[in-house]
């Protein structure tokens, strides 16, 4: 006889085989009429069928089942041949929020709330003068550096934010060079990086310099084609296109390939030109583009932009872009959509990739942290347009308060704490809720509610349609699930 | 395939003990070194030279040994000339491959050699013990349950005699941590005695369960040390059937989780075979989503010894049929960013797509061609065959470039 056992030992009696594992916590969703996606407590997902699903939970599913041994190697349930789920599945979600005990690493100044730009659907209600006004003051500069270098984050990125934040150019220049003299100064110096949000339409050879030499990268924004984008984004001399472009040749030369990125925004005249944008982004050399729905904030909703096109629209619009990027890459060419990536890393990936929307405990104040032209301190950027709207309830303070007050304030922390997805209604049932967010600024500006009524939600309708597309998209598919791994861990 | 071990004949040895020497050809070598060393006279040397050195030998220092190997008839000239010399071997030319600055293992009682140390190779592994508490159906060196506890004592002494310098030595087994504390103290001798030399160890990982052991690994600090661990399945009844042992799985996972913690390098070996294939790629998947923190991935062809043999009808797969699935794993490897090898596949066998991650892997003293690979244009990129696939199973769908 041989010394070697068969396979069949190692699986225990077959007498035994039913009834015989336990269930690890797992969420189920309908993804069409007879799959499931079923998410376990890390996030990491598999598809099962109606009947499978309701074998598996009535521990009806044999061992025997191919079904079975996916579901124990992705810790969905767990038997005697196994006892590591527990800290396997620890070690994922340990990963995942690691970043949350660093504290915030972003600290937006809005330098100034002035624009030359007229955009109708400016979600941060932009002013045209005034500079004493409506400019950040060298004093609260000051103030609000010395609250940045307070972050325990190892690594800080202070983003400059408008109105157009290159119309404060002076106060650009004394924050990054107090900045870095106070960080030289710490113990342990941070890894302190810079970058400014511009329109680039005002840009000029002395800022790109000193951008150059403080390594500054450039965030800016193109909506698409130049009749696109000039009719979204209105200028005097209605040029806005034009100077954009110029501008990003210009601080590509100076500052290297990869220092400027873009952002598009959709209006309702950018519906039906999806592949004209993603064009347009090719065109000029981009790798990505992030396609964004507009949100309510701010002229957006004054001047009905924001209500324009219905959530089901702008995703009609979002698949056809996203569709179009994925023929793309089939070709060849290598180009990726930056939303589905940020979803994808928490989908494929035990990391986070920090999106302030997509956080659960919510990303305002934790992922990142607005000091105001008028040195008031915000949860985040659209805790600052809502505040623009006269609805202060994401305020944090001033930058006369100390750190520790900031960001102990009462009504953040409970935002924080009644918004947590993994224990509001309905998300708390929602499979998807492993890759998404709680976003109580929007929901509280939408619902007047830290939670939101989710049937209701936009935030809700727009990325359960886009975590089923995804999923949809590489089941379907193998290259695309290559080229979505790929977007996972490069995000 | 080198000869690395065998049957000498050993004539009027002074003492019946084991021992390591150094190989030298130099019969001028100082006599404060000779101690240590065996002089080495091959093939037509041993004619030229031995004469001359058995006469003058009477005035210096005798060397441990005078090792004389060549052919039947250059042995039996030898025979002559040597009559007044003390610890002679007589080796067939099989081991003419010795060279300076090697380091053998002689046995007189045994009337045996083993080639332990060779200068020139690119590789050089130290077997620990033939103990193991694993079985596993492809094991190219079954295990034995015998007291083999020299091996521990001459690998101590053989790291103390390896020379400064030595790229990267193994120790390999059986499983060398059955010797619990012991071998962390040998790990520690190497970090002391080889502190440049970079040192790769295959174990299970099972014995790093224990947290204190791994802690205790992990202090050693040794400045190049990786674990090569098998993790053959993300399916732990297919782990534990592959390695014949109930709760292995389990075992070598908490290993590798407590040898990260304390900071010691860690390579996760996978072993392509028909039991491992039909979960390969999800074995990646699992790997890149609770492992991703292991420094390396090894996906490894079979060599056709030990215990493959036997096995060979449940084991044998044609690396031909099952590039594809390769490919895909290979593809997951690298999406997640893990650094990943394919070990032991020939060139021709293999996607144009894993080309990146193809090593050439084979050990020399076991590393052959076919025939037919003469002709192949990208022969010296190709990692070639065991001599034991050679002999006894490959692929029928190698194609020369």
């Amino acid at each position: 006889m041989s010394k070697f056992q068969p396979i069949t030992f190692f699986c225990g009696e077959s007498a035994k085989r039913r009834e015989k594992y336990t269930l690890l916590p797992f969420r189920f969703t309908a993804l069409d009429s007879v799959r499931y996606v079923a998410t376990n407590l890390a996030g990491e997902y598999t598809l099962i069928e109606r009947d499978q699903l309701q074998r598996l939970v009535s521990l009806q599913l044999r061992d025997d089942d191919p079904l079975y041994v996916d579901l124990r190697s992705k810790h969905f349930l767990a038997d005697e041949h196994s006892r590591m789920a527990p800290d396997l599945l620890a070690i994922k979600v340990r990963t995942r929020h690691e970043q949350l005990a660093n504290w915030t690493g972003l600290h937006i100044f809005v330098l100034t709330l002035r624009c030359e730009h007229a955009c109708p659907y400016c979600q941060v209600s932009r002013q045209s003068e005034n500079k004493d006004a409506f400019d950040m003051s060298a004093e609260h500069a000051d103030k609000a550096v010395h609250l940045v270098l307070q972050s325990p984050n190892p690594s800080v990125k202070i983003e400059f934010q408008g109105g157009e934040s290159f119309l404060n150019f002076e106060l650009m220049k004394r924050v990054v060079l107090t900045a870095k003299a106070a960080n030289g100064k710490l113990d342990r110096p941070k890894d302190l990086t810079f970058i400014a949000a511009t329109n680039l339409a005002i840009v000029t050879d002395e800022m790109l310099a000193f951008c150059a030499e403080h390594e500054i990268g450039i965030s800016t924004s193109l909506d698409g084609p130049r009749e696109l984008h000039n009719k979204n984004r209105p200028r005097p001399g209605g040029d806005s296109h034009e100077r954009t472009i110029a501008g990003i040749r210009k601080a590509r030369l100076r500052l290297g390939r990869q220092s400027v990125s873009a952002l598009m925004t959709t209006t309702e005249a950018s519906l039906p030109k999806a592949r004209d944008i993603v064009d347009e982004y090719l065109a000029h050399e981009f790798t990505g583009i992030f396609m964004r729905p507009l949100s309510p904030y701010g002229f957006a909703l004054k001047t009905k932009f924001y209500r324009a096109y219905t959530a089901e629209r702008w995703l009609q619009f979002y698949d056809e872009a996203l569709d179009y990027i994925i023929e793309l890459n089939r070709q060849g060419i290598e180009f990726r959509e930056y939303y589905a990536s940020t979803i994808l890393t928490k989908m494929l990936t035990s990391r986070d990739s920090g999106y302030v929307d997509l956080m659960s405990p919510a990303g305002i104040g934790l992922g990142a942290v607005v000091y105001n032209y008028d040195g008031a301190v915000y949860a985040s950027d659209e805790a600052r347009m809502l505040a623009e709207m006269n609805d202060t309830t994401f305020k944090l303070g001033t930058v006369d308060d100390s750190f520790q007050s900031l960001f102990t304030n009462d009504t953040f922390l409970q935002a924080l704490d009644e918004s947590f997805a993994y224990s509001s209604p309905m998300c708390n049932d929602c499979a998807f809720e492993p890759w998404c967010g709680s976003d109580p600024v929007f929901h509280w500006g939408q619902h007047q509610d830290m939670v939101g009524r989710k049937p209701d939600s936009e935030f809700c309708k727009r990325n359960m349609h886009i975590f089923r597309g995804l999923i949809d998209r590489m089941e379907a598919d193998a290259f695309v699930r290559q080229l979505f791994t790929r977007w996972a861990n490069t995000c | 395939m080198l000869k690395l071990r065998g049957k000498v004949e050993a004539l009027d040895v002074t003492s019946p003990q084991p021992r390591l020497v150094h190989l030298t050809q130099n019969a001028d070598l100082p006599g404060a070194l000779r101690d240590r060393t065996a002089l080495l006279f091959k093939g037509a040397d041993i004619q030229r030279m031995l004469g001359q050195f058995a006469a003058s030998k009477s005035a210096t220092k005798p060397f441990a040994a005078v090792l004389l190997c060549g052919s039947d008839e250059e042995l039996a000239c030898a025979r002559e000339l040597i009559r007044e010399v003390r610890d002679v071997y007589l080796l067939p030319s099989d081991y003419s491959y010795l060279d300076d600055g090697d380091i053998v293992r002689l046995n007189p009682a045994g009337q045996s050699l083993s080639a332990v140390f060779r200068k020139n190779a690119p590789n050089n592994s130290v077997l620990l013990t033939e103990r193991c508490n694993h079985l596993c159906l492809m094991c190219s060196q079954p295990p034995k349950d015998t007291d083999d506890s020299w091996l521990l004592d001459d690998a101590f002494e053989l790291i103390r005699m390896i020379p400064q310098g030595t790229q990267n030595i193994g120790f390999t087994g059986g499983e060398p941590t059955t010797y619990g504390d012991k071998f962390v103290e040998l790990v520690e001798a190497a970090k002391l005695s080889l502190p440049g030399t970079a040192l790769d160890v295959l174990t299970n990982g099972r014995s790093f369960k224990n947290e204190a052991y791994a802690a205790k690994l992990g202090r050693v600090g040794h400045p190049d040390l990786q674990l090569g661990i098998p993790l053959y399945s993300d399916d732990p009844v297919r782990h534990d059937y592959i390695v014949q042992s109930r709760g292995a799985f389990d075992e070598t996972l908490q290993g590798i989780l407590n040898l990260k913690r304390h900071g010691v390098r860690v390579e996760v070996r996978v072993v392509i075979h028909q039991q491992s294939l039909p979960r390969l790629v999800q074995t990646c998947e699992f790997i890149t989503r609770n492992l991703l923190f292991v420094d390396h991935v090894a996906l490894m062809g079979l060599e056709i010894t030990g215990f493959t043999r036997a096995n060979l009808d449940i084991l044998w797969a044609d690396p031909h049929v099952y590039r594809d699935t390769l490919s895909r794993a290979v593809e997951v490897l690298r999406a997640y960013g893990m650094h990943c090898s394919i070990y032991n596949h020939q060139l021709c066998l293999v996607n144009r797509d894993v080309e990146p991650v193809y090593r050439k892997s084979i050990s020399d003293w076991k590393n052959e061609y076919l025939p037919q690979c003469d002709g192949c244009a990208r022969k010296s990129d190709c990692g070639g065959f065991f001599s034991t696939q050679v002999m006894y199973r490959h692929s029928p769908n190698i194609r020369p470039f």
